[in-house]
């Protein structure tokens, strides 16, 4: 029966050309433009790390002194030197790490590649286990390497590929700002989108190249960019920045279970008063904890114009449906004769609808690939843009089958009206009118 | 022209004439919307930053082996009077940021040393005795820097500049009577005397993070004479700035090599800088253009599809009216008549869905209240367009025969 439907409904679609391509063309459109918008929404919105990041949290602090200070003020959005490294050792979670972002001059033993700035990332060894950084050879640093500010590096792949074609470089020298550094691991691919840890330094970045002890990279006065916030007699640089009163590095820290996170949020406040006690904090305790997810939220690490985009999106999209159940309602009740003689001839109400359903179905298939198509064409239209995230707006085959099943859903919705309208004729009134 | 006979013809029609309203009160409702917001980033990117944009470039220049700050200093002194002195060249100065820079300097502004909320945010630029002058922004009050008050910094010191020259929209919100030049502020913890005020001078950033303090700038006469580099504004005279912004990387590499431009965006003339900071308000404002149109051109092909449909339908009914004596005239307006009635219904239902949407939008994305004007234009449009729609339909129903009446009975 349903090839016989697909038939009726190919001749139908067939006879009134310019009507058919306007209902295509009207689903394509609106498709293409909600696919483009929502696969960008989705890639940026994404969880950087599912099944991690439950349990990840960003402690928060406030070190600053009063001016400016307003009740109910979020606290620091990073931590001071002294803060981070209080929390660091006080080790009251399952995992901490302390991080920084800068770029060093990295210098290659090969004479046939210049040196360059590579991006590097300076942390504590928890780093890796935490964000589950997946290696492809060797291994990160331990805490003692951390403690004894050992001049050890991780590398990404794309610098392993660059500056040893690809091979396990574990063991081997490699020379930044004249220092020497042994190579002990190098990472597999790894994307987190957003690059969570560090969204005030391209919040859609990659990650860095280059991964050093934070101690190391302090002792062998490595630079450290990014975010920092003074107040103060803060000047924010580098050579002092152990002591001046900015904050300029990221906390992160692993806690797993709920009521160790109530543990932990108690421990920042007694933290905060200790410290005001001794004179080092002058505002009264002032904390937060938010999880990875809520974070970014705070952060609004999603541009509201890629939101607002894609709310125009679907409002275009159900304009579009609209217009399609209008075309799909007239032509539908225009065929009220030929319907008229296939319900005389003995076919039941639920028969002519499921042959209306099928033509309705075969323009959502037509209009839902058509949009396939424009969505490839806007996303490579965004990738075009300069923005940060440009970059990363690729469909995924999750998103790919949601368009589809986007298109044909809505059209089959919009063609269920026009059908049940069409099946209501009476036959006999419908014959006798001819 | 009697609407009755329309409205009970209409009443048989309930499903199409709902579809034809609801399509075009939504159209409505986004294309209001999209049109206040394509205005509303027009306008943004036309906003003016004081600065003489159209003979004006900026050198971002940094010092290789990070010299002493007194080094630093001198060797900033020597580079500017080097660019003074280039042929084309109107004025230079140095400073720590430039308008429409995309980030710098912030910081708050209060009148007295014990209040605890600022009065109000400003963008800080370091100027010497040079800078009003090369941004060509004409004191209205009071006097420039003296080129003794000009002073070196170091990022280890504190700002705390005696005097300041600040922009008439920061004055204004510090002392709305209007007499700023004299008073004192107190600026980073210090008190500050303004000395000047200079009609306009945009912010560093002109997204919406920087828009509470926008235009409210305030200049403070200090070089920046820091180990990492600094930024060089230079307006050449009229006609000349593609001849200067050629000449003036080399003169200054020929007066000391020990620095790095970028050869991208080493030098860049207004226009450039321009364009980028308004680079995502200007793709937002097309993106939403184009998106009306393609809505406004569907709604059209909707609304010439099923009045089509309508006509054919009724091919035996115009016949008999056309028989018992009613003129093509008749049926045209019968028609329009019946679009009309069916848009205006769209447009009042869209009208109230507009303006529910930009309520929503006022809390969720920091949009402005929609402007009545962009509604009635909105409305106008759509009016229009249901009009022009239905008329090729139209026409063609108006032409038909009388004798259809007596076919096919």
């Amino acid at each position: 029966m349903f090839g016989y439907y697909l038939d009726l409904a190919l001749r139908s679609l067939r006879r009134n050309k310019i009507l058919t391509a306007l209902m295509v063309l009207a689903i394509a459109l609106g498709i293409g433009a909600s696919m483009t918008t929502l696969t960008v929404l989705h890639v940026l919105s994404g969880d950087p790390l599912p099944g991690t990041s439950d349990s990840l949290f960003y402690p928060q602090v406030d070190p600053r002194d009063m001016d400016g200070y307003e009740e109910g003020k979020r606290p620091a959005d990073q931590v001071t030197w002294t803060d981070g490294l209080n929390l660091l050792h006080a080790k009251r979670a399952d995992r901490q790490a302390l991080m920084t972002g800068g770029a060093v001059p990295v210098q290659p033993a090969q004479s046939n590649i210049d040196p360059f700035f590579s991006d590097a990332r300076y942390t504590s060894s928890d780093f890796f286990p935490m964000f589950k950084v997946p290696f492809m050879y060797g291994r990160p640093w331990t805490e003692g390497e951390d403690n004894s500010r050992a001049r050890v590096v991780v590398i990404s792949r794309k610098l392993n590929e660059k500056l040893f074609g690809g091979k396990d470089s574990t063991g081997q020298t490699l020379r930044m700002k004249d220092t020497a550094f042994q190579v002990i691991g190098v990472l597999d691919e790894w994307k987190p989108t957003p690059r969570f840890y560090d969204i005030y330094m391209q919040s859609y970045g990659s990650v860095e190249d280059v991964f050093v002890p934070l101690s190391t990279s302090r002792d062998v006065h490595f630079e450290h960019s990014g975010s920092t916030d003074c107040w103060g007699t803060g000047g924010g640089d580098d050579e002092h920045a152990e002591t001046s009163p900015c904050t300029w590095l990221q906390f992160w820290v692993q806690i797993d279970g709920a009521d160790k996170v109530k543990a932990y949020h108690d421990y920042l406040v007694h933290y905060s008063q200790e410290q005001k006690t001794l004179g080092r904090f002058q505002r009264p305790p002032n904390v937060a904890l938010p999880g990875l997810m809520e974070w970014m939220d705070i952060n609004k690490v999603v541009p509201g114009d890629v939101r607002l985009q894609a709310w125009l999106a679907l409002g275009f999209l159900l304009v579009c449906l609209v217009n399609t159940v209008g075309l799909m309602l007239a032509k539908f009740l225009r065929r009220s004769g030929e319907l008229g003689v296939r319900r005389a001839l003995g076919a039941s109400k639920r028969e002519v609808f499921m042959q209306l359903l099928v033509e309705s179905g075969v323009i959502g298939l037509a209009g839902g690939f058509c949009g396939l198509l424009l969505a490839f064409v806007g996303l490579w239209l965004v990738r075009k843009q300069p923005s940060d995230y440009a970059a990363l707006a690729h469909m995924s085959v999750g998103m790919l089958t949601f368009t589809f099943l986007l298109a044909v859903g809505s059209t089959l919705l919009a063609g269920l009206l026009p059908a049940w309208r069409a099946c209501q004729i009476t036959p006999a009134l419908q014959l006798k009118s001819q | 022209m009697d609407i009755k006979p329309i409205l009970s013809a209409l009443r048989r029609h309930k499903a199409g004439t709902v579809l034809i309203a609801l399509q075009i009160a939504l159209t409505l409702a986004i294309v209001c919307n999209a049109l206040f917001i394509i205005q509303q980033r027009l306008a943004h990117l036309s906003e003016p930053t004081g600065v003489d944009e159209a003979n004006t470039f900026v050198i971002t220049n940094e010092w290789v082996g990070s010299p002493s700050s007194q080094r630093a200093d001198a060797m900033m002194r020597e580079d500017l009077r080097v660019l003074r002195e280039l042929p084309g060249v109107a004025d230079a100065t140095s400073s720590n940021s430039f308008p429409l820079r995309g980030g710098g300097w912030d910081d708050g502004i209060k009148l007295t040393p014990d209040q605890v909320k600022d009065t109000s945010g400003a963008a800080v630029y370091f100027g010497d005795d040079h800078f009003l002058n090369t941004l060509d922004i004409p004191l209205i009050a009071g006097r420039n820097f003296r080129p003794e008050e000009i002073t070196a910094m170091d990022v280890r010191d504190r700002l705390a500049p005696p005097v300041a020259i600040v922009t008439k929209p920061l004055a204004d919100k510090l002392f709305p009577n209007g007499d700023a030049v004299g008073k004192t502020v107190y600026f980073v913890g210090n008190p500050t005397t303004i000395i000047g005020e200079v009609e306009l001078l945009q912010s560093q950033s002109v997204e919406r993070w920087a828009s509470a303090f926008a235009w409210r700038s305030i200049i403070v006469p200090k070089r920046l004479a820091v180990s990492l580099g600094v930024f060089y504004i230079v307006r050449a005279q009229p006609g000349q700035l593609d001849a200067v912004m050629r000449a003036a990387p080399e003169a200054l590499f020929k007066s000391n090599p020990r620095r790095i431009i970028n050869d991208d965006d080493g030098v860049q003339s207004y226009a450039t800088i321009r364009a980028k900071a308004y680079e995502g308000d200007r793709g937002m404002a097309l993106l939403m253009g184009v998106i009306c149109l393609v809505l406004l051109a569907i709604t059209a092909a909707g609304i010439v599809g099923l009045t089509s449909f309508w006509v054919g339908q009724r091919r035996k009914q115009i016949g008999v009216r056309r028989a018992l004596g009613a003129t093509q005239k008749d049926i045209l307006r019968y028609f329009m008549t019946e679009n009309f009635l069916i848009s205006c219904g769209g447009v009042l239902f869209g009208a109230l869905l507009a303006i529910a949407i930009n309520l929503w939008m006022v809390t969720r994305f920091e949009m402005h209240r929609l402007s009545l004007a962009y509604l009635l234009a909105g409305v106008l449009i759509l009016l229009l367009l249901g009009q022009g729609a239905v008329l090729a339909p139209a026409l063609r129903a108006s032409r038909v025969p009388p004798v259809e009446a007596t076919r096919s009975v």
